[in-house]
């Protein structure tokens, strides 16, 4: 059994011009050994949308990359406020980020699911004051 | 189309990515909003914004796009073209809006020998 590969990263909450440090770096290691585009592609876009929500919503969180032989598992947590109503929350158009971060081309209420549409499974476990773990696995 | 063909017809001043400017580009995108980006862009290679933070770049980057153009003149941070630079990205600013600069493209062709839905 070869060790799978896996990636740690802490996602700053303060700064959100560095979101999204993670998903690139991913992203170069992912091309480095060699998986083929449209993997990298769904790996790292939904990464990214999750690292932005995660910078918008909850003050910072960790993402974790797990390379697995079949799959790829990307586990992003954080202490944030929760999410009261994941259904609602997984409607296209849906948000409750603020107009500040609308200014910043984020919050048209497409993250979550965009991130759902560029893996092959998700799951939300959300708890209102305690924060929220999203895994979501590419298959290979 | 050729990048250097999308600097010459918007009139565009070339921040970095040089080395770039022989790619072929085969469709464009219209967004200020990064969410729509990451949710609508298939296969177009080149992003037409005004909108100015890093998130922009690492937004093209994410999803394999090669050019971005900064419209109506305004001028990328520091750290957008270093940004660009590192991700391999050619980064233009043209004094044209949006609305003219996808125009001038789409009437030069691009986007228009593919179907695109």
């Amino acid at each position: 059994m070869s060790e799978n590969i896996r990636f740690h990263f802490d996602v700053d909450g303060e700064n959100f011009t560095s979101a999204g440090e993670a998903s690139v770096a991913v992203k170069k290691k992912l091309r480095q050994l060699g998986y083929p585009p449209d993997v990298i592609r769904k790996v790292s876009i939904a990464m990214y949308e999750g690292e932005i929500n995660m910078v918008i919503h909850a003050d910072g969180g960790t993402a974790d990359v797990e390379v697995r032989d079949d799959e790829i598992v990307i586990v992003l947590a954080d202490h944030g406020p929760g999410i009261p109503n994941v259904e609602l929350a997984m409607q296209e158009g849906y948000s409750t980020a603020r107009d500040n971060i609308r200014a910043l081309g984020f919050g048209a209420g497409m993250g979550l699911p965009n991130m759902k549409k560029y893996t092959d499974d998700m799951v939300i476990d959300t708890e209102v004051g305690v924060g929220t773990t999203i895994t979501m696995k590419v298959n290979l | 189309m050729k990048i250097g063909k999308i600097q010459e017809l918007l009139g565009a001043q070339l921040l970095c990515g040089e080395e770039h400017l022989e790619s072929e580009v085969y469709a464009a995108c219209v967004s200020d909003m990064m969410s729509d980006v990451l949710a609508f862009v298939k296969d177009q290679g080149v992003l037409l914004t005004g909108l100015l933070n890093s998130q922009v770049i690492r937004t093209a980057n994410m999803m394999d796009m090669v050019c971005i153009v900064i419209v109506r003149n305004k001028v990328p941070t520091e750290e957008m073209v270093s940004l660009a630079e590192d991700s391999g990205l050619v980064l233009m600013r043209s004094p044209l809006r949006a609305y003219e600069a996808a125009g001038a493209l789409y009437l030069a062709g691009l986007g228009r020998e593919v179907g695109d839905e």
